[in-house]
């Protein structure tokens, strides 16, 4: 039963009947009562204090932020090494070109101390 | 000299013709070994009972009902598997009283959780609190879609296989986001965004490991890359790249998936339970469940790029031998491979100490990606000499 890729759908749907499904047996089947204490924040015991949408630490949006650039760079790698092969000499300097430049950008980030947990 | 023409003349002559019982075995095993006659059978008989809307309907139904069941299955075995190997691994017996060996224990833990109740906090965004579980599941279950389980069982076959199943279960981040995000809590919030950093930072060595191997195949589609695998495994045939790839992809792959020595985003001795601190009942299991089929995933990508999927242990001209592994239904291929790689990532989890954050980020940026990119460039320049078999 090799399918087309329209078929994905099923799996798409598949996926929501089965946690849809498992919420609403677990709705009708387990107990629930209401009570002050149950639905406040989880906190090892004492109360949470304010909210906890905050601003974080910005070293993660950091690594976000060198991720994206090399994450782009995964995705134009694919096509490339799908015709590596046929395309000889000519895309293996490009690509070495391309990845010199890159190598050059995370070398940057490096020196400037970007990949430096503080 | 003399043994090696022996082998060559033994398969043909001997074995396959001159015995008349054995063409019929072949045949026999030939169509155990191939699921498309099956698949094709079920197919053409709906077709001829029903009119075909109706038909290509029920088929629909059939899949959907087929993977869900797959989909439940693998994460009971996982979770039994993972509880008894831990248990193993630290002289215990693990669980032992619910059925022979425990083996319904995880069938009892599912009951228990679906017969608890789900609670939501009450500073939480309630829209989003609810939506990830949705996501988390959905991602992996379309990741599940597209990998190829034995011969003529393959689901969908796209020609992007292996692009769409990276795609589609770094999907499963944004989850892992919304859901520490929406739980308003700090532990959750904690674990949310250092799992995201984890899992981001180490996308990048996956794909490129995972590309070592797609230069040589010079195709996307996994029955391709399978294909490509018949006259022996990548990771024999593309020598020390492609085993430099596989242990950097498995690096990866163990930190994707949120495991082992990298479980940092649900630390339990620091964030209690990380990003699904305020999930319980039946929504914690959804989490649950799909942290140990992205680990199937995981190993079965492993399974199918490096050691071949379903294609059995062949070497080169070696006649006789290939025959001889042949014998040996695809499904066992694949899913002994899945399961020693699991395994590997059990033993992983069960023997690393837990790393750091900054150590985690250290370890992917200063040493996997330059090695991979390294790699990248050193298979590209074995595959342009032609020194791979």
């Amino acid at each position: 039963m090799v399918m087309s890729s329209e078929n994905l759908v099923i799996y798409f749907i598949s996926g929501i009947v089965l946690v849809g499904a498992g919420i609403l047996v677990s709705h009708f089947f387990a107990p629930s009562s209401e009570n002050l204490q149950k639905s406040e924040t989880f906190e090892c015991g004492i109360p949470t204090r304010g909210t906890s949408w905050f601003q974080f630490k910005v070293g993660y949006y950091l690594f976000a932020i060198l991720f994206l650039i090399f994450e782009v760079e995964v995705v134009f790698l694919f096509p490339w090494a799908v015709v590596m092969k046929e395309s000889g000499t000519s895309a293996f300097i490009e690509i070495f070109i391309f990845l010199f430049i890159l190598g050059g950008g995370l070398l940057y980030a490096w020196k400037k101390n970007a990949l430096r947990w503080e | 000299m003399e043994t090696l023409q022996l082998f060559k003349i033994l398969p043909e002559k001997i074995y396959f013709q001159n015995i008349p019982y054995l063409p019929g075995f072949r045949k026999m095993v030939g169509w155990n070994l191939d699921f498309s006659t099956l698949t094709r059978n079920i197919h053409d008989s709906l077709f001829s009972f029903f009119s075909p809307g109706l038909a290509s309907a029920a088929e629909m139904v059939i899949i959907g009902l087929c993977f869900l069941t797959f989909f439940a299955l693998l994460g009971l075995i996982l979770v039994y598997a993972e509880r008894k190997v831990c248990a193993f691994f630290q002289l215990r017996l693990g669980p032992m009283r619910v059925g022979f060996w425990g083996t319904a224990q995880t069938f009892a833990d599912f009951i228990k959780l679906l017969l608890k109740e789900p609670l939501t906090t009450k500073n939480a965004d309630k829209f989003l609190f609810n939506l990830a579980p949705f996501i988390v599941i959905v991602a992996s279950f379309m990741a599940v879609a597209a990998i190829p389980f034995a011969k003529g069982l393959h689901a969908v076959d796209l020609d992007i296989g292996i692009f769409f199943i990276t795609a589609v279960s770094s999907i499963g981040v944004v989850s892992i986001l919304l859901a520490g995000w929406s739980s308003n809590n700090k532990y959750s919030l904690i674990g949310a965004i250092r799992s995201g950093a984890q899992i981001l930072s180490y996308e990048i060595s996956a794909g490129l490991a995972l590309l070592t191997i797609i230069i040589l195949t010079g195709s996307l589609q996994l029955s391709e890359i399978i294909e490509s695998q018949r006259t022996g495994w990548w990771i024999f045939k593309g020598h020390i790249p492609a085993i430099i790839a596989f242990v950097i992809y498995m690096i990866a792959g163990t930190a994707e998936t949120n495991r082992g020595p990298f479980d940092i985003a649900e630390a339990e001795s620091e964030l209690t339970a990380g990003f699904h601190t305020e999930y319980s009942g039946i929504k914690f299991a959804f989490f649950f469940l799909a942290e140990f089929v992205n680990m199937f995933i995981v190993s079965a990508i492993a399974a199918t790029v490096f050691f071949g999927g379903w294609m059995p242990f062949h070497i080169g001209n070696f006649t006789f031998f290939n025959h001889l592994m042949d014998f040996i239904p695809s499904v066992v291929w694949f899913f002994g491979k899945v399961s020693l790689i699991v395994f590997l990532m059990m033993w992983f989890r069960w023997t690393f100490p837990r790393l750091r954050i900054d150590q985690l980020l250290t370890l992917e940026w200063k040493y996997l990606m330059p090695i991979s990119l390294v790699n990248f460039l050193f298979m590209a320049f074995i595959s342009l000499e032609g020194w791979y078999f």
